[in-house]
């Protein structure tokens, strides 16, 4: 196959191309240019949007001995993922930038680009595995490594997307890579993991809406309010600041009155509030998603030992009865969560699973939280 | 070029070293010999750095004098730019303002935007839609206010589009009030006839590896009598202007680079113009809607250049599919890290920043054959169905 390797200039990119070059495939190495300004999103060598990191790419490109190019998605990526990012956080929503990328950069900007330029698919670094069922469909399964595990931003891809996808790295451990790199002679080998988002330099997102809002922020302030007493208990500089579940940086003098740490448990960004309260009543047992991508064919109703959901990256598996509403289209779901989980924030995706299989994703539009929380 | 397989169609960015030039390189290489000591090694490198400099000389029209050596082009430029704004400026403090053109290659634009957030006042004169200066925009724009002006810089041609400039009207402009004028001429050494003194210029900047000599050596030709402030400081080994111990292999290999391409030029020009002439014929045959950018072929172009817009397509597609058959050419826009930016030589030129993307350079040297036409006739249609494609999609 003709394969397009996306290279971020990380380590796990760079391992996933080499490998798809050492199967046989005819491999040309491809970095994203995501940031408009490439010097400005991030300093360091740690995100996949500096310089350095496009020369690092180019480096392990020549290593690997494949051709390599910058494509100029910037202008697609700012549309797509950073004005969503902003648009969300003002709505009282919290994003996962990364997802969103997924969906409308790499496996779809990139994708169809590959595919007009006569490539068969786009391999990335990503930690999840492919196979083809009994039914010829590719299914998408959780990596072997499920500490890196990343079938949960991949969650929507859909069957098309998954056929021209390869993921070399989901039946390896993360250490393992790094050893493969070393004995490869990449010099990303010791390259650290990149963690926070990339268009946000040091990780502050409250402080990067801030600056980027602009007239768009829903509000520059308003009351953080006690959930039980409707009592003001202090003050925020804008609800864009906050997530659902959030523990840090409320900034309240008084503590509880019984000692207990408080969490976010809404943001009304039209008031301008920030509701806190206990952990407990972040508890949610059901929750609504909204615009289903489904890898294979629709589902009706998912339920079973194996059926479970996750509701963030990296979080927690929740055994789940997952219900698609809306008709044979399937334009929403209801999950019913068998155990309550936790700091669950409506703009998050809830990500279906049968065992280790992804089925399919929603984005994550209602929790009963308020409900199943006042008595 | 060892693999036969390649089409080699960037002269522009770089050509093949000629014999001579790595003849004469590499027989100073193994010499030893600082050319400003005092001693018989360092007199005997110093001996070829002023034979080299009078072949410079004599092959463009200088004086010896004149010639002072720079590690390439954008130095040379940088040199030309900051060092007569801040001498003719430290004459008479009303001289800030440079004129030049919005189609300058980098190694222009940016000292001069440079210089604009360092006193300078710079002015950008519009071009016609084959990229040529406005002649009356620069007249008046001296006229305005001839005392304040305190150089002109205009490209003798452009590197993008092949389009050469009205060097001579631009100095008769200038001249008039006493003004000098910079040229970067990087693209036209070898290429066009140069004669630095009859072209009444102040300055001139050329490059090695442009000409067929090695990287990292250039000149600017500076008379005397022009004030330069110096940009690097040192051992002032270079009329005090510039700094830094002599490269003597590099410029030998230059001086013969410059003394055999300025030799064969006008055979060279007929040459490769018909390569591109049949170049540019044939792939509008194939690609019917796709056009010629910049000057008509002909005298107001450089001879081996072929800058062609294809609709519907995006340059760094074209670039990379003809790559993946061994064609090598260029999109003629600058990059910043690798990132294609949409040309300002095309969107000076009026094109939108569609047209400004969808463009290809290809350009002729000295290696350059009638199978390299034949390659990119060959292989440019399905290309161009192909970026189309992804372009759709």
């Amino acid at each position: 196959m003709r394969v397009v390797a996306a290279m971020s200039g990380g380590v796990d990119s760079a391992v996933a191309a080499a490998r798809a070059a050492e199967a046989g495939h005819d491999v040309t190495g491809i970095h994203l240019a995501l940031s408009r300004n490439p010097a400005s999103y991030r300093s360091g060598a740690r995100g996949c949007c500096t310089i350095e990191d496009a020369n690092d790419a180019r480096r392990a490109a020549d290593v690997i001995g494949i051709p390599f190019y910058v494509w100029d998605l910037s202008d697609r990526f700012h549309d797509d993922v950073v004005e969503d990012f902003m648009d969300e956080y003002a709505a009282g929503r919290t994003p996962n930038p990364c997802l969103r990328c997924n969906e409308k950069i790499k496996f779809a900007a990139v994708l169809d680009r590959a595919l007009g330029l006569g490539f068969d698919a786009v391999a990335t670094g990503h930690y999840a595995q492919l196979r083809t069922g009994a039914d010829g469909l590719v299914e998408m399964h959780r990596a072997v490594d499920h500490g890196k595990d990343q079938s949960y931003v991949l969650g929507v891809l859909d069957q098309q997307q998954l056929r021209h996808s390869l993921f070399p790295l989901g039946d390896t451990s993360k250490p393992l890579v790094r050893e493969e790199a070393a004995r490869r002679g990449l010099l990303v080998a010791d390259k650290p993991d990149s963690h926070d988002i990339c268009f946000v330099a040091d990780g502050d997102n409250a402080g990067w809406l801030d600056e980027k809002l602009g007239d768009r922020a829903p509000n520059r302030g308003g009351d953080i309010v006690d959930d039980d007493t409707g009592e003001v208990l202090g003050q925020h500089a804008g609800t864009f600041g906050y997530t659902i579940g959030q523990r840090k940086g409320l900034r309240i003098g008084r503590p509880a009155p019984d000692g207990k740490p408080r969490f976010v448990l809404d943001i009304e960004p039209v008031s301008g509030t920030v509701t806190v309260g206990p952990r407990e009543r972040l508890a949610v047992h059901r929750l609504s998603g909204i615009k289903p991508r489904w890898c294979g064919t629709v589902p009706t109703v998912l339920d079973g030992p194996d059926v479970t959901v996750q509701l963030r990256a990296h979080g927690d598996e929740h055994r789940a009865t997952v219900t698609v509403t809306g008709g044979p289209d399937g334009q929403g779901v209801d999950v019913e969560l068998h155990d309550p989980a936790y700091g669950i924030a409506p703009g998050q995706a809830v990500v279906v699973y049968d065992g280790s299989r992804v089925v399919g994703s929603a984005t994550i539009s209602a929790t009963d939280r308020v409900a199943a929380g006042r008595p | 070029m060892d693999d036969p397989r390649t089409t080699y169609l960037d002269h522009a960015a770089t050509t093949p070293m000629l014999p001579a030039a790595a003849e004469a390189m590499t027989r100073q290489m193994v010499e030893v010999g600082n050319a400003s000591s005092l001693h018989a090694s360092g007199r005997r490198a110093r001996r070829v750095v002023e034979e080299s400099r009078e072949t410079i000389a004599r092959s463009l029209g200088a004086r010896p004098g004149d010639v002072v050596f720079t590690s390439g082009g954008t130095e040379a430029d940088n040199l030309a730019l900051k060092g007569m704004f801040w001498a003719r400026r430290d004459e008479d403090a009303r001289r800030v303002r440079i004129l030049s053109t919005a189609v300058e290659h980098h190694a222009v634009l940016d000292p001069l935007l440079w210089l604009g957030d360092h006193g300078a006042e710079v002015e950008l004169l519009p071009v016609d839609q084959r990229g040529r200066l406005e002649l009356v925009a620069l007249e008046e724009s001296i006229a305005r206010d001839p005392g304040s002006v305190a150089l002109v810089s205009v490209m003798w041609a452009n590197n993008e589009v092949g389009t050469l400039q009205p060097v001579d009207e631009v100095v008769a402009l200038a001249a008039a009030h006493g003004v000098p004028v910079h040229s970067d001429a990087v693209q036209a050494v070898g290429a066009v006839p140069v004669d630095f003194d009859r072209s009444g210029l102040a300055a001139l900047a050329f490059s090695g590896h442009k000409v067929g000599g090695p990287y990292g050596v250039g000149a600017l030709a500076v008379r005397r009598e022009v004030p330069v402030s110096a940009l690097v400081h040192g051992g002032g080994q270079e009329r005090d202007i510039r700094s830094g111990t002599l490269d003597v292999p590099a410029i030998a290999g230059f001086a013969a680079a410059v003394e055999q391409s300025v030799k064969v030029q006008d055979e060279h020009a007929t040459r490769v113009a018909a390569l591109r002439d049949d170049l540019v014929r044939r792939v509008l045959e194939v690609v019917p809607d796709a056009h010629l950018h910049g000057a008509p072929v002909g005298p107001g172009r450089l001879p081996g250049n072929a800058h062609i817009g294809f609709p519907g397509c995006e340059g760094d597609s074209l670039l990379m599919l003809l790559d993946a058959h061994g064609i090598e050419c260029s999109t003629g826009s600058a990059c910043s890290a690798g990132v294609p930016q949409p040309s300002h030589v095309l969107l000076a030129m009026g094109c939108d920043e569609e047209q400004a993307r969808h463009s290809l350079r290809f350009s002729f040297g000295h290696t350059s054959t009638a199978a390299d036409v034949d390659a990119v006739v060959a292989a440019i249609g399905p290309v161009v169905e192909r970026a189309r494609a992804a372009r759709r999609s």
